[in-house]
């Protein structure tokens, strides 16, 4: 089935792109970066219609295997380079392939008047190569491969701006909160080839399963947290999280692509594949649900203070996150699954919608000083309210689905969730619109007679204008799909992997009350925001102290900061340079030269030059030797 | 093997050796015209052979000779290679004091 050429064409692209790309012209860099990632999609295409999915029947109720090499073997471990395709692969395949498709061909608007053209789409098709081996995986080895890979070209893609220092400082923040999560992973991958004696998914997911339940050992536990630390660093969740919102800083197509549809969920994908071990060992599963639980909730109220466009999107990314682990970690792995895939959607257009804001702006990002848009950029008004109804949940669009279904496994695990999580969508509501009713709506708050005195100028210098088509076509895909996406049954596709919750005839009230909340906060989005904008201002001031608080994001970057960031800085400075690094490591090297000096001073003067001197040095060191042989006895 | 007259015992042709070997390094030490201390370097090779020879005839065994004839294979070489190399000294600089040939030093 060549399941290799999914991610190898990706890597072509990159190759032709990053070796050739600064000679090459746009269009060939175009063609080579969007055509590489759609002959990608095709593929996955052909494949899936090979195994027969889009047929009737059950297709992929086994995984399907293809070995290539063997790539590591030491003693009991063999470690193969396997791809294997099964039904989580396939949805996981097509969000990856299908929306970074469409992300592409948006890149390639959007992209059109900045630098370093060839250099973005490069690292863009390593992106998608190295999050097509993670989903494709079928070993730890090779997702961990994948895994750092992502990681790598989130950071290059973060710092794309690279003379910008806060472009450069959130790249390596990104990087660095990545490792921490990275090395809970790779202790997770080590302690699970030292029980199981291998690292391929079927192997250990097989032995994992044929252990009672009641044998969740304690190192069942800490494989399982392990991997969760691993998991909250990739996907953004509470404790670190805080990459996130600083990774806005590169390119919107990024942002979208890497930092709500694909990568993030990265993170979601390795806790479903890894079920079977969180299923043995419930501790861990309750951290999951109440470590999602709290990133959802937290991140929604950062999010309803944000001023920056992208930042109320990210940490709405973040809080969406939350959402799939709830879900996870309250037993409902499909309905997680499904939430990666509307939220792909939805927010992958909230994303590119804003992107579309900003270049219609000219830059801007600040909610503040927009205002008004709706009737000079209309095809991306349309379009973010799509995402934003499909993100409220408002029925029948794909979130209310996805969200619904998390929300009632979740009610299922501990009522007292469920209300958390409903409070959590009303606030989701309220946020996404407020961003929406900000930019669209409302006088416009930019340099209104300075942007129409050059109304008719060239690009860039008139009054906002629509995005072109290679930006809003796939913005039309997009709100399609996130309107409709809903109906994409991915729990029930799931099935033979997670068992299906047993559902209660009609529309459940707890789907009810959480449409209800999603609809209160659009209204009272559109009460603050449309009807009365001096209640939010008022509010602001009478709640000044948690409104500071929210506005600040709780100040965690800060508290990091001096918990973490300054001890390591000035440990470094005064313990590790001062006295470790310049005493003793400058030391031991400087006496070393030192020494070696004083002792090549004394021996120098045996260097007289004269040949006769040597031969007589000669003399008596033979003599000597003789001495000492005769002394030892004549042996 | 011709038996060697038994009024000479052994001792003495490492006597001789030994003799013979010490003048050597005498001459290499204290003399300072570079063909005298190329000869007394001769000089100690062929003392080295007496003994080896000496003990050849002792052991009643072979390699003793061999080496004897190894040493004067290498010693003739290096007659010649060092005789060139003292005609082109003496050509340079007009002089055979090895005490003034130090140009290398420093």
């Amino acid at each position: 089935m060549q399941l290799w050429l999914i991610p190898l064409l990706p890597l072509a692209g990159f190759a032709m792109n990053g070796l050739l790309g600064r000679r090459m012209s746009k269009t060939a860099i175009n063609a080579v970066a969007v055509g590489s990632v759609l002959l990608s999609f095709l593929w996955v295409l052909k494949t899936l219609g090979a195994l027969g999915v889009f047929g009737g029947g059950t297709p992929l109720e086994q995984a399907y295997n293809e070995h290539y090499y063997t790539w590591i073997q030491s003693g009991m471990l063999n470690i193969g380079v396997d791809f294997a395709i099964d039904r989580l692969t396939a949805v996981m395949l097509m969000i990856v392939t299908g929306v970074g498709f469409l992300i592409h061909v948006y890149a390639v608007g959007y992209m059109a008047h900045e630098g370093g053209y060839y250099r973005f789409f490069a690292y863009l098709n390593l992106f998608m190569f190295f999050m097509l081996v993670l989903v494709l995986a079928a070993n730890f080895l090779l997702l961990f491969v994948g895994w750092e890979g992502v990681g790598l070209c989130s950071y290059l893609l973060i710092g794309f701006y690279f003379t910008e220092k806060f472009a450069t400082d959130a790249g390596n923040k990104a990087f660095i909160v990545n490792r921490i999560g990275d090395f809970g992973f790779s202790l997770a991958v080590f302690l699970i080839a030292m029980h199981f004696g291998s690292l391929d998914f079927s192997t250990v997911f097989g032995k994992v399963q044929g252990m009672p339940v009641e044998s969740s050992a304690g190192w069942m536990t800490a494989i399982a947290l392990l991997l969760l630390v691993g998991a909250t660093g990739k996907s953004a969740q509470i404790p670190l999280y805080v990459w996130l919102p600083d990774a806005m800083a590169g390119p919107t197509p990024v942002s979208a692509l890497i930092h709500a549809a694909t990568m993030v969920t990265a993170g979601v994908y390795m806790v479903t594949r890894s079920s079977a071990i969180f299923l043995h060992a419930h501790g861990a599963l309750e951290v999951v649900a109440i470590i999602g639980l709290a990133t959802a909730f937290f991140a929604a109220t950062m999010g309803l203070a944000q001023t920056d466009i992208k930042k109320v999107y990210a940490y709405s990314t973040v809080s969406q996150l939350g959402y799939m682990f709830l879900g996870l970690g309250t037993g409902a792995f499909s309905a997680g699954i499904f939430h990666v895939m509307t939220h792909a959607c939805f927010k992958a257009l909230l994303f590119l919608g804003a992107g579309s804001v900003i270049h219609a702006m000219s830059g801007e990002q600040d909610l503040r000083k927009m205002g008004g848009l709706r009737k000079y950029t209309p095809i991306t008004f349309w379009t973010l309210l799509c995402a934003s109804v499909a993100i409220a949940g408002v029925p029948p669009f794909s979130g209310y689905h996805s969200k619904d279904a998390i929300l009632a496994s979740a009610y299922e695990y501990a009522p007292w969730m469920y209300w958390v999580g409903v409070f959590t969508a009303g606030k989701t509501a309220f946020y996404v619109f407020r961003a929406f009713f900000l930019a669209f709506f409302g006088e416009p708050r930019w340099k209104a007679d300075a942007r129409d005195a050059h109304g008719h100028d060239a690009h860039g210098h008139g009054a906002p204008h629509e995005s072109p088509p290679s930006m809003w076509i796939p913005l039309a895909v997009l709100a399609v799909l996130s309107l409709i996406g809903g109906y994409i049954n991915i729990p029930k596709w799931l099935e033979p992997m997670f068992k299906l919750p047993e559902e209660a005839p009609g529309i459940p009230w707890t789907a009810l009350v959480s449409v209800a909340a999603g609809l209160i906060g659009i209204a009272l989005a559109a009460w603050f925001y449309l009807i009365s904008p001096a209640i939010p201002e008022g509010l602001a001031r009478t709640f000044s102290t948690p409104y500071r608080w929210i506005y600040n994001k709780y100040f965690v970057d800060e508290f990091y900061d001096s918990l973490v960031v300054e001890p390591m800085v000035d440990g470094s400075r005064s313990l590790l340079w001062r006295v470790v690094d310049a005493s003793g490591i400058d030391g031991i090297v400087n006496g070393a030269g030192t020494t070696a000096r004083n002792v090549g001073g004394i021996l120098k003067r045996m260097q007289s030059g004269s040949i006769r001197s040597y031969a007589a040095w000669v003399v008596l060191g033979s003599i000597m030797v003789i001495i000492a042989i005769t002394m030892g006895g004549g042996r | 093997m011709p038996a060697l007259p038994p009024s000479v015992p052994l001792s003495w042709y490492l006597a001789l050796s030994l003799i013979l070997f010490v003048l050597g390094i005498a001459g290499f030490l204290f003399r300072r015209n570079i063909i005298t201390v190329f000869m007394s370097i001769e000089l100690m090779l062929n003392a080295v052979n007496l003994s080896f020879v000496t003990f050849s005839y002792k052991l009643q065994q072979v390699d003793g000779h061999i080496f004897a004839f190894f040493v004067m294979v290498v010693a003739a070489a290096e007659a010649a290679v060092g005789l060139a190399i003292i005609l082109t000294v003496f050509k340079n600089r007009q002089t055979l004091e090895i005490d003034e040939l130090s140009s290398l030093k420093n």
